[in-house]
């Protein structure tokens, strides 16, 4: 079956799959499925070449190149930070498009690391074949998106009330044409490598669509909840790097051995100070606070609301260990505190998954956009399970069932099922004194769904 | 599907042998001489004693024919009898048989990779396949038994933050994934790692959206997979009797004849089967939780879906056949939906898995079942199946799930549950469903 190296002598040399032979690695041998077809000596993934911009070579041409490094790193530090900035200033749909864009980007960048290792260039199928499953997965996820959160839009034109009835039935359909085509496309000899193009576009749609999806849900749960966690992240990010550079001592994990045992706590502590402040800060703004909301009038997102009691001041007792006092927080400050520890505790080990990555293929980073960092993946690998995190936090503990949803399942159920459903209702919410005793009843108007 | 065969009496290798020399036959003794990393263990002939002895007479072709037959009748007569049992066994049937197949890949994908002396990767792969189990049952129970699970306190608990509780689940296994990771084999681990989770992918959620399928009615669940089996065997026959023109160079012993003529074959056979079955109660009926009892129950009005209607012929039918209407079932005009699936998109699940054997040059996945190969031969054209079935209901038969609907209406706030209540009032007024005396009572 593995009959992956038997040619006779010279067998090794097939599998040093990659860059680097300085590791013998004489177990990495079968990673590389270039059995049948052709003699390894993999093109290397290239090195990220200096791409820095002319004008920045020319402010520092005078200084060493150590310093020089840093001054790059730092300055791109600071113009990606106020781009963030700016899409935020810019409102909800921009951010949207820029998500859709570095899920796009990391997409690609994943999908080019997997070409290269399998050398998939003579399999012109699979470019087309990759980006149109992204494409229909994205289908399927942004039509749920905007089924649930456009509600009263989409019921009124009349072909997107008809793809959205049908939008699995539609979806699922998107996806079979391409799961036929990849089974017509199985050339004879590059079987293997066909399935493991398909397995590894399928684990990337995985890791980088559910999330981007689900940092757009959160952003549609009010802005905060996207500004927050993403800044957590890189907040320790930062703070790591720094306190292991000021006191780093103790190597933290083999696998990536510049970081230390110091920066991880250094940043654990710091992030969670960082968090409570920024919180602080932006709870008391509307427009960070509220659901995006879409105006059917206006054709505009509108972020106007009357904040939730998550962002209403409060009264806590401290703990009569540290003063007998009270303080005045929001309640979302304590939810952010949540948030910092898990950015700070397991968001690494997103880092060192992504380090692994690296080791196991080879390669330094995963590309060469951003000058002194590396590609998009570099600087979003931390990210990748805040997201998620974020996403069922918000789940479980804050929001409850959004009411347009469960109001147009309703609607959709058969008449005796609502039937039932009412009766069922209407005592829970005279048990609950929302409505007036039988005797007593008289017609209320309806009140407004927030 | 049926891949061997080619290598017919005087050979050594029994039917249902899984060695992997389809082509070079000299792969085997080179790697053990090699680094002797463990192939998928040749299989011995392991047919029972019983049948080898009653068999002993016949040629070894006629033999494996026999074998075959026989296992088929009898994985056949096993399917009637847990139809027989109810769901409980149903499901704890579906459970076992995805346990197995995510044994038989995980096996296949350690065998690629030599990767036994990696402990870890067993224990983190069945420990992925445990919590992937526990967030899909966890879903399907609450959704279910909705009333069962409010009434235990420690159920609610588990409920409610079931999402939460899962995903800690999933990232303890990714930690421990990540620490895992050994300095020269970075590269296995991430392939074990995507394996792993595609696998899952495959077989978990499938498997998942069958008991989704069996909980809407039994009907949803034995009718597709009859159909599926019913075009294995309609299309080998045709193929046998008129095969000609192949059809594809994956499987070159399939044949456009057979192709065509298990699509007629299924057609005819599902629209039989659910004449035959939408007659009863049993299986029509969508599973319930009765509370008081503790038991499932499968006792309801049948939906229109499965009451007869009457259809008017279209002209042209009607000078053939000279009947002006005929009675039948809706869910029989579904069940050509299903059919025709079945016949044109389940094959490519069939050549899917055979592209993958050929890939990693298994001949089988197994050797679970004499004659047939592992449990994964068996369903890989089973595979798309439950997905269409599942996403068919949804958008053409299914509304909500009323249980569901309860539980998030109880779950808002209350401002939020008066202005539904209202809502739902009005619409209800609107189709008079509420009587003027009851709006008075209410």
């Amino acid at each position: 079956m593995t009959d992956l190296r038997r040619r006779g002598g010279g067998g090794d040399t097939d599998n040093s799959d990659n860059i680097s032979d300085k590791e013998a690695d004489g177990e990495d041998r079968l990673a590389c499925p270039g059995e049948a077809e052709s003699k390894d000596a993999t093109p290397d993934v290239a090195p990220p070449s200096e791409n820095t911009p002319h004008c920045l070579n020319k402010a520092l041409e005078g200084l060493p190149p150590r310093w020089k490094n840093y001054w790059i790193r730092g300055v791109l530090s600071l113009a990606m930070i106020s781009g963030f900035f700016l899409i935020i200033y810019l409102g909800p749909i921009t951010l949207i498009l820029v998500v859709m864009t570095v899920q796009i980007k990391c997409f690609q960048e994943i999908i080019t690391i997997g070409y290269r290792v399998y050398r998939s260039y003579e399999l012109p199928w699979f470019r087309t074949l990759s980006w149109y499953f992204l494409v229909c997965v994205n289908y399927f996820f942004y039509g749920e998106t905007l089924a649930d959160y456009f509600g009263a839009l989409v019921q009124r034109e009349e072909p997107l009330q008809f793809l959205s009835r049908y939008h699995r039935f539609i979806s699922f359909a998107l996806y079979l044409a391409g799961f036929c085509m990849f089974v017509l496309s199985l050339v004879k000899k590059h079987y293997r490598l066909q399935f493991y193009m398909f397995a590894w576009t399928h684990v990337t749609l995985l890791i980088v669509v559910t999330q981007s999806h689900l940092v757009i849900q959160n952003l549609f749960e009010g802005m905060i909840w996207f500004i927050v966690p993403i800044s957590i992240v890189i907040c320790n990010d930062i703070m790591a790097y720094l306190f292991g550079f000021f006191f780093g001592r103790t190597p933290l994990i083999k696998l990536s051995p510049k970081k230390t045992w110091e920066g991880f706590i250094g940043g654990f502590f710091s992030t969670v100070v960082f968090g409570f402040l920024l919180a602080y800060l932006l709870a008391q703004f509307q427009y960070f606070v509220c659901p995006v909301g879409y105006n059917s009038e206006t054709y505009r997102f509108t972020v106007e609301c009357e904040p939730s009691e998550l962002f209403i001041l409060q009264e806590y007792t401290l703990p009569a260990v540290v003063q007998n006092e009270t303080v005045q927080l929001y309640p979302f400050q304590i939810h952010s505190i949540f948030l910092s520890s898990f950015g700070s505790l397991i968001g690494p080990f997103g880092g060192f998954f992504a380090s692994g990555f690296k080791r196991a293929f080879k390669i330094k980073d995963f590309a060469d956009t951003i000058p002194g960092h590396g590609g998009i993946m570099d600087r979003f690998d931390c990210q990748y399970l805040m997201a998620t995190f974020t996403h069922v936090y918000i789940g479980s503990f804050i929001r409850g069932p959004n009411p347009t949803k469960v109001l147009q399942q309703l609607l959709g159920l058969q008449p005796a099922q609502q039937l039932s459903i009412f009766n069922t209702l209407s005592s829970h919410l005279r048990e609950r004194g929302m409505l007036p005793p039988v005797a007593a009843w008289t017609p209320r108007p309806p009140s407004p769904l927030r | 599907y049926f891949v061997e065969g080619q290598r017919g009496g005087g050979c050594k290798q029994t039917s249902h042998g899984s060695e992997s020399e389809l082509k070079d036959g000299a792969s085997d003794s080179d790697s053990k001489v090699d680094s002797g990393p463990p192939e998928v263990p040749v299989t011995s002939d392991d047919t029972p004693e019983v049948l080898n002895k009653a068999l002993s007479g016949l040629s070894s072709r006629w033999r494996n024919w026999w074998v075959r037959g026989i296992l088929t009748m009898a994985m056949i007569s096993f399917f009637f009898f847990i139809i027989y049992m109810g769901p409980i066994v149903l499901m704890m049937i579906v459970l076992c048989v995805q346990i197995k197949c995510f044994q038989e890949i995980i096996h296949i994908g350690y065998s690629v990779y030599h990767s036994y002396h990696l402990p870890w990767f067993r224990s983190l792969s069945w420990y992925f396949l445990l919590c992937v189990n526990y967030f899909f049952y966890g879903e399907t129970v609450t959704d279910y038994f909705f009333s069962l699970v409010q009434r235990e306190e420690p159920l609610r608990i588990l409920s409610k933050y079931h999402r939460f509780i899962s995903f800690a689940l999933y990232l303890t296994g990714f930690c421990m994934f990540v620490l895992s990771l050994v300095k020269k084999h970075y590269r296995l681990q991430f392939y074990m790692f995507g394996w792993t989770h595609v696998t899952l992918l495959i077989v978990v959620t499938q498997s998942h959206l069958i008991i989704h399928n069996l909980f809407e009615g039994m009907i949803w669940f034995i009718v597709p997979i009859s159909c599926v089996i019913c075009n294995d065997i309609m299309a080998y026959m045709f193929g046998f009797f008129f095969g000609r023109t192949p059809l594809i160079k994956l499987s070159p012993k399939k044949t456009w004849e057979g192709f065509i003529g298990g699509f007629f074959a299924t057609v005819v056979f599902g629209i039989l089967l659910s004449y035959v079955m939408a007659g009863y109660r049993y299986f029509v009926c969508p599973v319930e939780f009765n509370n008081d009892t503790n038991r499932f129950q499968v006792d309801c009005e049948p939906s229109e879906l499965f009451q007869l209607t009457d259809y008017v012929l279209p002209a042209f039918l009607e000078s053939f056949t000279g009947w002006t209407t005929v009675r039948l079932y809706p869910f029989q005009i579904h069940s050509v939906a299903l059919s025709a699936f079945a016949s044109i998109m389940g094959p490519f699940g069939g050549f899917f898995a055979s592209g993958f054997k050929r890939a990693f040059k298994i001949k089988d996945f197994a050797n679970t079942i004499p004659g047939h190969g592992g449990i994964m031969d068996r369903f890989d054209c089973q595979y798309l199946m439950a997905t269409f079935v599942n996403v068919y209901i949804a958008s053409f038969i299914r509304g909500p799930n009323p249980s569901k609907v309860i539980q998030q209406l109880l779950a808002l706030r209350p401002d939020q549950q008066l202005y539904i209540f209202n809502s739902l009032k009005t619409h209800l007024t609107e189709r008079g469903l509420l009587p003027a005396l009851e709006r008075a009572a209410a």
